[in-house]
């Protein structure tokens, strides 16, 4: 086979898994299942955002979910009985694409010149600050709805055909979790290609001059402040994509969802699959969904067959495992699960 | 004027407490380059370590400042052991690694010990018995406990301290040398992993001090109170100039002061429409607009750019 069938063996392939996926899984474990796949298509595509601020540009963003919670809650706004707004997804999900990637120039502008963990905390701050506005701000004028959240969210709907419903083609039925997974994925796969595309251009080479070296970078003629501007519009239009996304298949959204510890969730996939590295930080996204989900369904039962009665609390048990599995990752695979060629090379110069 | 007072007060205890838990935060990075996102859980530990034993012994009928005393003795070894046992297990392997993995091992060594202490603690709020005097007297028309004081002189005395033995000591020579080249140091003959192994256990015990008089301060003790303190003694190390003690002390007493203002004059600042719950929004502001125009910290070195 010479290279060209070879890659269109490939693809086909992944097609072919992608399309049963759902139907496998929902037929195997049920259609939670699905469910967690269309998070995990979510978190990858979040995953892919930050990738492009942490891993392309080197820019360490720990307030990163705050762009999610502004795509989510432009959703739920301009969606929902709250406001008796109904706008249709389609003008919604660009329009938070660029809603969100001004809030990531908005951060960006004033933070350009700070160093790595200066840059950390202030995104942070940043990343905060958003929260604490959407639990407040229903008062004196309620617009977020405060703590509460805002619930009755429409459904995102393709050709008036709202997705959280079943369809039924040639007698067989597509529950809405399948719908969602369909168009998570091909979003997903959108950013993905938009994320290769990025990487071998002109302005991902940039990033990557910067984050190795930024006044290297500045001596060979790259504008780095509007090449970093450009890296957190980027990586924030994704997370508010992903947000109206998470809003109209949630059908709700509360600032709960929008903590730090979605920030440093969302951190830890990129840097466990393998910074900078696409199909790294697929895997990393995939797998920390995955899991997390796995020990919460399997750890009381695991117990109860082990030692006849459950010993730890499944919840806790569950954080604990994670907590545990970050560290061992990190410890025998410093560059992450999968890193990229770049990254496996300076490990390998440096052990010698 | 009491109501400023007042505030001023209350920011100057919560300052002095974010000002403890920094100086860990900024020990650790101005030695390694390192965030310790853990040294927020290390304070809770502490924090609850000593609840355990001061119960038994304030039941046994103790004297209150004593059974504190003991009870900070036992959180503090158990702090220092568990530093020790974090930096060699989560942070030396990875010291030649890239900068971000040891920011993951910290972030998984604060979720295993957060779901440690809710397995031991429990996930219920716990009450601090009241072993410290806590008679409150009128200075200028303001309120301030015998407490208060306390906390802000155990804090002032510690700093100095910690001041002194950066500056005068063997010991604190061999910690800055080790901060400004672990190489070179090591030709010298200083063995930069007990410095750093040393550098952690003080940090845990300075911890241990703070989860203690934090504990006091609110009368309530739980496991995750160690997350949002850690986030602001990290905020308050930053705002001083992260990897500088002084800049510490200050950034956490500066935090603590605009976090009592800001609660208390907020309201009448916009006019009525923020309230008291946007102080944390008012901290990191001030965060921001500090560092837009001082990009390393108050007190921070003019750092130059890595070459």
């Amino acid at each position: 086979m010479d290279q060209k069938t070879k890659a269109y063996a490939g693809t086909f392939l992944i097609a072919a898994v992608l399309a049963v996926a759902p139907f496998a899984v929902g037929g195997a474990f049920g259609n939670t299942w699905v469910r967690v796949l269309d998070y995990a298509a979510l978190y990858i595509i979040l995953a892919l955002g930050l990738n492009i601020v942490v891993g392309f540009a080197g820019l360490l963003d720990l307030g990163y979910i705050a762009f999610y919670a502004v795509g989510a809650y432009l959703y739920a706004l301009l969606a929902s009985p709250h406001f008796g707004l109904h706008w249709p997804a389609w003008a919604i999900l660009p329009l938070g694409a660029c809603v969100a990637g001004l809030f990531g120039v908005l951060l960006g502008a004033p933070t350009l010149r700070l160093r790595g963990d200066y840059l950390a905390i202030v995104t942070l701050g940043f990343g905060e600050i958003i929260r604490i506005f959407m639990n407040n701000l229903n008062a004196p004028i309620n617009i977020t709805n405060g703590p509460k959240g805002i619930a009755r969210i429409d459904a995102i709907s393709i050709a008036g055909q709202p997705l959280s419903k079943a369809i039924e083609i040639a007698g067989l039925k597509i529950p809405g979790v399948y719908l969602y997974y369909y168009l998570f994925v091909v979003l997903a796969l959108g950013i993905v290609f938009v994320s290769i595309r990025l990487q071998d251009s002109r302005i991902g080479r940039a990033w990557v001059a910067i984050r190795e070296d930024e006044i290297a970078a500045k001596a060979c003629g790259i504008d780095t402040r509007n090449v970093k501007l450009l890296a957190f519009a980027m990586g924030a239009s994704f997370g508010g994509v992903a947000g109206g996304l998470f809003a109209g298949f949630q059908e709700f959204v509360s600032p709960e969802s929008f903590g730090l510890m979605e920030s440093v969730m969302v951190l830890c996939m990129v840097v466990l699959g393998g910074m900078g590295h696409i199909p790294g930080v697929i895997l990393g996204g995939l797998l920390l969904t995955v899991l997390p989900e796995a020990f919460r369904h399997g750890a009381g039962p695991a117990q109860q067959a082990l030692f006849g009665k459950v010993l730890l609390d499944p919840e806790s048990l569950r954080m604990l495992l994670f907590g545990i599995a970050l560290i061992a990752v990190m410890l025998y695979r410093p560059a992450g699960l999968w890193p990229d060629a770049r990254h496996r090379r300076e490990m390998a110069e440096k052990k010698s | 004027m009491d109501i400023l007072l007042q505030q001023i007060f209350n920011g100057l205890t919560l300052g002095s407490i974010y000002a403890l838990v920094a100086l860990g935060y900024t020990m650790v990075y101005g030695i390694m380059g390192l965030i310790n996102f853990a040294h927020g859980e290390v304070v809770m530990v502490g924090a609850l370590v000593a609840l355990s034993v001061m119960k038994p012994l304030a039941a046994a009928g103790l004297p209150g400042p004593l059974v504190v005393l003991v009870a900070l003795l036992v959180a503090a070894l158990v702090c220092m052991a568990l530093g020790f046992t974090i930096e060699r297990v989560a942070y030396r392997p990875l010291r030649n690694a890239p900068r971000l993995a040891p920011l993951i091992t910290a972030i998984g060594v604060s979720i295993v010990l957060q779901q440690l202490a809710m397995l031991i603690w429990g996930r219920s709020y716990h009450a601090v018995p009241p072993l410290l005097p806590a008679e409150s007297h009128e200075v200028l028309g303001a309120q301030i406990t015998e407490l208060q004081l306390i906390i802000m002189l155990v804090a002032a005395l510690t700093m100095a301290g910690l001041i002194l033995l950066v500056n005068r000591t063997k010991l604190g020579r061999a910690m800055r040398a080790t901060a400004e080249n672990p190489a070179i140091a090591g030709l010298m003959g200083v063995d930069a992993n007990r410095i750093i192994a040393l550098t952690f256990i003080i940090g845990s015990a300075l911890a241990a001090l703070a989860g203690v008089l934090v504990s006091a301060n609110y009368g309530i003790a739980h496991y995750h109170m160690g997350f949002i303190l850690g986030l602001k003694a990290f905020t308050a190390a930053v705002l001083g100039g992260i990897g500088n003690l002084a800049g510490a002390m200050v950034g956490g007493v500066l935090l603590g002061l605009i976090e009592a203002l800001g609660a208390g004059y907020i309201g009448d600042l916009t006019g009525g429409i923020l309230g008291s719950h946007y102080q944390d929004v008012f901290a990191f502001f001030v965060l921001i607009v500090v560092l837009i125009f001082r990009p390393s910290g108050l007190m921070g070195e003019k750092v130059s750019e890595r070459a």
